[in-house]
């Protein structure tokens, strides 16, 4: 599924999800539900710097740990930040949402588009109808046929 | 007469606490925070103003920018 038919499918299923950009570490946008590519952008950048802050404090406390998902409340609304392999999704909703679904919906919006669409079947050729084979047919003699 | 007094009592004391739990949980969830979530189950979470500030603000330029 590519990245455009993966965010229609978001806006439908999840009604809290109010915007929402996918993209790849170091600013390759792959998708967005804002119109201005601008913006996208630039919501990823600040993403991706919010997500590094999140990292660094947590590689403070002990050890590196992979950073999985995030969620910041604010009294406007969230903000959620979700990876999957190399990808990695921010999206905005209402104030309070139900944080449980709405991870998993981005966490499946971003599966969506690991899976590659499957294959239209192949049409098979038509199948070449035989020449009837020409075999030399030894004439029979006529019955009444004297000799 | 004092059996009844009594029960309005516990039911009244019963009530201020069901409410004040209610009024915190409320209150709680309107705090402004961040949670992180890690791949190795662990969790961070940071509501104090200092600690989270930083993070709180890139977030609200999140919000403003898509609007």
């Amino acid at each position: 599924m590519d990245a455009a038919a993966a965010l229609e499918r978001l806006r439908e299923i999840s009604s809290q999800v109010r915007a929402a950009v996918i993209f790849e570490r170091g600013g390759k946008i792959v998708g967005s539900t804002l119109g201005d590519e601008g913006r996208a952008k630039r919501v990823a950048a600040e993403a991706e710097a919010l997500l590094d802050d999140a990292e660094r404090r947590r590689s403070g406390a002990d050890g590196a740990a992979e950073f999985a998902q995030l969620e910041v409340a604010l009294r406007d609304g969230s903000v959620f930040v979700v990876r999957d392999g190399k990808r990695l999704i921010v999206a905005t909703t209402a104030p309070e949402p139900t944080v449980g679904l709405v991870f998993y919906d981005l966490k499946s919006t971003l599966r969506e588009l690991e899976t590659k669409p499957e294959p239209a079947p192949r049409k098979r050729a038509p199948a070449k109808r035989k020449a009837p084979a020409r075999t030399a047919r030894a004439k029979k003699p006529k019955p009444d046929a004297k000799s | 007469m004092r059996s009844r007094n009594v029960l309005t009592g516990v039911l009244l004391g019963a009530g201020s606490v069901a409410g004040t739990l209610v009024f915190r949980r409320r209150l709680a969830r309107r705090q402004e925070r961040v949670d992180v979530y890690f791949g190795d189950g662990s969790m961070l979470s940071l509501a104090k103003p200092g600690e989270a500030e930083p993070l709180l603000r890139r977030a609200r330029q999140i919000l403003d920018l898509a609007g």
